[in-house]
C-alpha cells in the first residue's frame, strides 16, 4: 500500500514517448529476473526429473551428430578438406557450438508457446519468458562446454589464453540465437508453420556454416560461407576454444554490433506484439 | 470510502469475427504502433469488426466492489482483461493507482512434475512476489489449502480439488492488492473450503477496489456495492443497487418457448392467478410470498387418457419445483381424452428472487409416452431485497422466545 504505482493504459503508441518506453522496458527486465530464474529452475528440474539420463541429454544429440560425421569422413563417404584441426575435434566443437546456437534460437518461441495459458490470464513482465529461455540455454551450454574441454583435452588440444575470450564467443552465439528467435516469435505464435520450418531451414543453414565442413576455398559455396553471418560466430568461438588465432574478428564484431541493435528493435516489437497476439490466442 | 483507485474513461475495444482478417488487422496494429500511430486505427470499424466493449466509464474507490453481469459474450471478461493489462484498448483511457492483483487463473504456471511446495514458489513469482515474502507466508498457505501431508509430493498426484485449493491459497494469502479483479473464482472446492474462500476474499475486498465478474447472482448481491449490466459490449445499467441490476439482468435472459412430444396433447393456455387476480403482461413480477394459482386449458387426443405434471424452472433451466397433478389419494390424476380446464393452487410463492418459467408435461397414462412437453411457458420474475443461496426463501417468525440466560 506504500507503493503507489500508477498504471495507465491508452491506445497511444508507446513509441510517442521513447524515454518512458525505455524506462519501462528496463524496469520490466529488472522485475522479470526473479520470475525468469524461478521458471528456469522449474523447467530444468521438471525436464531432468522425468528423464533417466538427466543432464546428459544436453550433450547426447550433438555427440551423436559428431559420431555420425566422424564415421562419414573416415569411411570416405564424404570428403572433407583440410580444417587446420584434427577432424574429430573440428566436428566435435562445430556441432556443440551449433547446438548452443540452436538452443538459443528455439528458446523464445518455445517458452512463449508453452506459457500461452499463463500469458492469456496473468499480467507479468513478458520479458521473463525470454530471459528464462536465455538462462536455460546458458546452463545447458555450460554442460556442453565442460564436455568439450574434457574431450579436446583427451585428443590433446588445449585452448591456451583463448579460453579467457571464449565466454565472449559463447555469449555472442546465445545473443545472436536469441535475436533470431525473437524475430521469429511473433509470427511463429500465429502460424505454427514457423515452428515446424525452423529445424528444416537450420539444417540447411548448418551446411552453409563451417560446422562439419571446412571453409571452401572457391566457387559459389565459398561466397555463401563467407557472407553467412553465422560463420564468424562459429569460427571465432572454435578458434578461441582450440587455441587458434581467429581470422574473422572484424566480421565477428560487426555481427555482434548489428545483433545488439536488432535485439533492441525486436525487443520493442515483441513488447508491442504481445498484447495483440494474446488477444488472438483467446483465453 | 477511500480514495479513487480506478478511473475508466470512454473505454472501447474492437474484435474481429474473421480469424484471417483478425490476424491481418493485428499485424497492421503492430505496424502502426511501430510508426508511432495509435492502436486500433483511431476507432473506425474495419470490415468484419464489431465493438466487443463500447464506451465504458466508471470510477471505483477503495472499499467499493463493482459487479459486472451480462450474458456470455457481453464483454465482461474482455473488459476485465483490458483492465488487467493483458490486451490494449482501442479507445479511451484507464488509470489505476496502487498494486493490481487478479484472482483469475488459479494455479497458473503449476508444473505437474514439481512438488506442491516448489509450485507455490513458481506461482508466487508469476504473481510478482519475492521469495522472502513467500517464505514468511508458506505455512499459512499450506494450512489454508489443507494439504500439509502432500506438500512435498508432485502436483500431478493431487486431486483436482487439491489443485484448486492450492492455487486459491497461494493467490488469496499472498495478494494484498489495492485493486482486485475477480472472475468467477470466489468459491472453489467443497462447501467447507468454499466458505473459507469467501471469507478470505471478503477480507481482501474490504480494503481494495474490486471488479467482479460472475453469473452467480447471490454472490453478486452479497459482495457488490454497485452493479453494471452489460449487453453487446455496452453498459445497459449502472446502479448502486445490486438487486436492481440483478433484476435487469434477469430481464435479458431469454427463456425459449419450446414444445416436444408426440403431439397427441396440446397446452391451449396457462393463466397465473396471484392473490385471486389473473395476472397479465410479459414477464409479470410476482411478489415474494404471494398466493399463486394456475388455470390450465388443454386438449388430450390420446384415447387412453393422460396424466399432467406442472414444473417451475429457473433461469438456468434447473427444475426447482415439481408439481404433479394428483387426486385426493395422492396418486397421479387421470385425465380422459377431450378439452378441459384445470384449476389448482400452487400454494405460496416462496422462491428466491430470480426469473422462472413453467414447464408442463402431459404423459399417456397407459404407455407413459410424452404426449407434449412445453417449456418456457409464462415466464415470471420474483423480486426480493436479497438474493439467497437457497431456492426457497421463508422467514422464521418465532412464536415464542425463551431467554434462558442473559450475558
Amino acid at each position: 500500500m506504500n507503493e503507489h504505482r500508477t498504471t495507465i493504459y491508452t491506445p497511444d503508441s508507446p513509441l510517442i514517448n521513447p524515454i518512458k518506453l525505455g524506462r519501462e522496458m528496463f524496469r520490466d527486465l529488472a522485475d522479470s529476473q526473479g520470475l525468469a530464474w524461478r521458471l528456469t529452475v522449474r523447467d530444468l528440474s521438471a525436464q531432468y526429473r522425468q528423464t533417466f539420463l538427466g543432464f546428459l541429454w544436453a550433450i547426447i544429440l550433438p555427440l551423436a551428430n559428431t559420431v555420425v560425421w566422424i564415421f562419414l569422413s573416415r569411411s570416405g563417404l564424404v570428403n572433407v578438406s583440410d580444417t587446420g584441426l584434427p577432424y574429430p575435434a573440428y566436428v566435435f566443437t562445430g556441432t556443440m557450438l551449433w547446438a548452443i546456437l540452436m538452443d538459443a534460437l528455439n528458446a523464445p518461441l518455445q517458452m512463449v508457446t508453452a506459457s500461452k495459458g499463463m500469458l492469456s490470464k496473468i499480467n507479468f513482465p513478458r520479458e521473463a519468458l525470454v530471459v528464462a529461455g536465455i538462462y536455460q540455454t546458458l546452463i545447458n551450454a555450460l554442460i556442453k562446454v565442460a564436455l568439450l574441454l574434457i574431450g579436446l583435452g583427451a585428443i590433446g588440444i588445449y585452448p591456451g589464453w583463448g579460453i579467457c575470450l571464449f565466454p565472449i564467443g559463447l555469449l555472442s552465439l546465445i545473443m545472436v540465437g536469441t535475436v533470431i528467435g525473437l524475430i521469429l516469435t511473433p509470427v511463429g505464435l500465429l502460424y505454427s508453420d514457423v515452428g515446424k520450418g525452423i529445424p528444416l531451414l537450420m539444417q540447411f543453414l548448418m551446411y552453409l556454416t563451417p560446422v562439419v565442413f571446412a571453409m571452401p576455398k572457391q566457387g559459389i559455396s565459398a561466397i555463401l560461407f563467407r557472407f553467412n553471418p553465422l560463420t564468424p560466430l562459429i569460427l571465432t568461438a572454435r578458434d578461441w576454444l582450440t587455441g587458434l588465432t581467429p581470422e574473422f574478428l572484424g566480421y565477428f564484431l560487426a555481427v555482434n554490433l548489428v545483433s545488439v541493435v536488432l535485439l533492441f528493435i525486436f525487443w520493442i516489437v515483441f513488447r508491442l506484439a504481445m498484447p495483440v497476439l494474446i488477444e488472438r490466442m483467446g483465453s | 470510502m477511500g480514495e479513487t483507485l480506478i478511473k475508466v474513461d470512454g473505454l472501447s475495444k474492437k474484435f474481429c469475427l474473421s480469424l484471417k482478417k483478425s490476424m491481418w488487422y493485428g499485424m497492421q496494429d503492430i505496424g502502426n504502433e511501430l510508426l508511432g500511430k495509435r492502436h486500433g486505427s483511431d476507432g473506425i470499424l474495419r470490415p468484419d469488426e464489431f465493438w466487443a466493449v463500447k464506451d465504458i466509464n466508471f470510477e471505483l474507490k477503495r472499499g467499493e466492489c463493482l459487479g459486472l453481469i451480462g450474458h456470455n459474450g457481453a464483454g465482461k471478461t474482455t473488459l476485465l482483461r483490458i483492465l488487467n493489462g493483458l490486451i490494449r484498448p482501442d479507445q479511451g483511457r484507464i488509470e489505476m493507482r496502487g498494486k493490481v492483483g487478479a484472482l483469475i487463473a488459479l494455479g497458473a504456471g503449476f508444473n505437474p512434475i514439481l512438488t506442491g511446495r516448489e509450485n507455490i514458489f513458481v506461482n508466487a513469482s508469476v504473481l510478482g512476489l519475492s521469495k522472502q515474502y513467500v517464505d514468511s507466508k508458506i505455512d499459512e498457505i499450506i494450512d489454508f489449502a489443507e494439504i500439509r501431508d502432500f506438500i512435498d509430493s508432485p502436483v500431478q498426484s493431487y486431486s483436482s480439488g487439491m489443485n484448486v485449493r492450492l492455487g486459491f491459497a497461494v493467490a488469496a494469502i499472498l495478494l494484498e492488492p489495492d485493486i482486485l479483479f475477480l472472475d468467477e473464482v470466489l468459491a472453489v472446492g467443497d462447501i467447507t473450503f468454499a466458505i473459507k474462500c469467501l471469507n478470505a476474499v471478503r477480507q481482501i475486498t474490504n480494503n481494495a477496489a474490486v471488479v467482479f465478474v460472475s453469473h452467480n447472482m447471490p454472490q453478486i448481491s452479497r459482495f457488490c456495492t454497485r452493479v453494471m449490466v452489460m449487453n453487446h459490449g455496452a453498459v445497459m445499467l449502472d446502479s448502486p443497487n445490486p438487486s436492481e441490476g440483478i433484476d435487469r439482468y434477469y430481464g435479458l435472459v431469454q427463456q425459449l418457448q419450446q414444445t416436444s412430444g408426440t403431439g397427441e396433447a396440446e397446452i391451449l393456455s396457462v393463466v397465473l392467478i396471484v392473490n385471486n387476480q389473473s395476472i397479465e403482461g410479459v414477464e409479470p413480477t410476482i411478489p415474494h410470498g404471494a398466493e399463486v394459482g394456475i388455470r390450465l386449458k388443454l386438449r388430450i387426443n390420446s384415447p387412453s387418457g393422460a396424466t399432467i405434471s406442472v414444473n417451475i424452472v429457473d433461469s438456468a433451466m434447473n427444475m426447482v419445483v415439481a408439481m404433479p397433478i394428483c387426486n385426493a389419494m395422492g396418486t397421479l390424476n387421470f385425465f380422459p381424452p377431450g378439452i378441459m380446464e384445470v384449476h389448482g393452487s400452487l400454494g405460496l410463492m416462496e422462491l428466491t428472487s430470480g426469473k422462472y418459467s413453467f414447464t408442463i408435461r402431459v404423459d399417456d397414462s397407459n404407455t407413459k409416452v410424452v404426449l407434449t412437453r412445453a417449456q418456457g411457458l409464462n415466464p415470471f420474475r420474483i423480486i426480493s431485497d436479497f438474493a439467497h443461496w437457497a431456492v426457497i426463501e421463508r422467514n422464521i417468525v418465532p412464536e415464542k422466545i425463551n431467554i434462558l440466560a442473559t450475558s
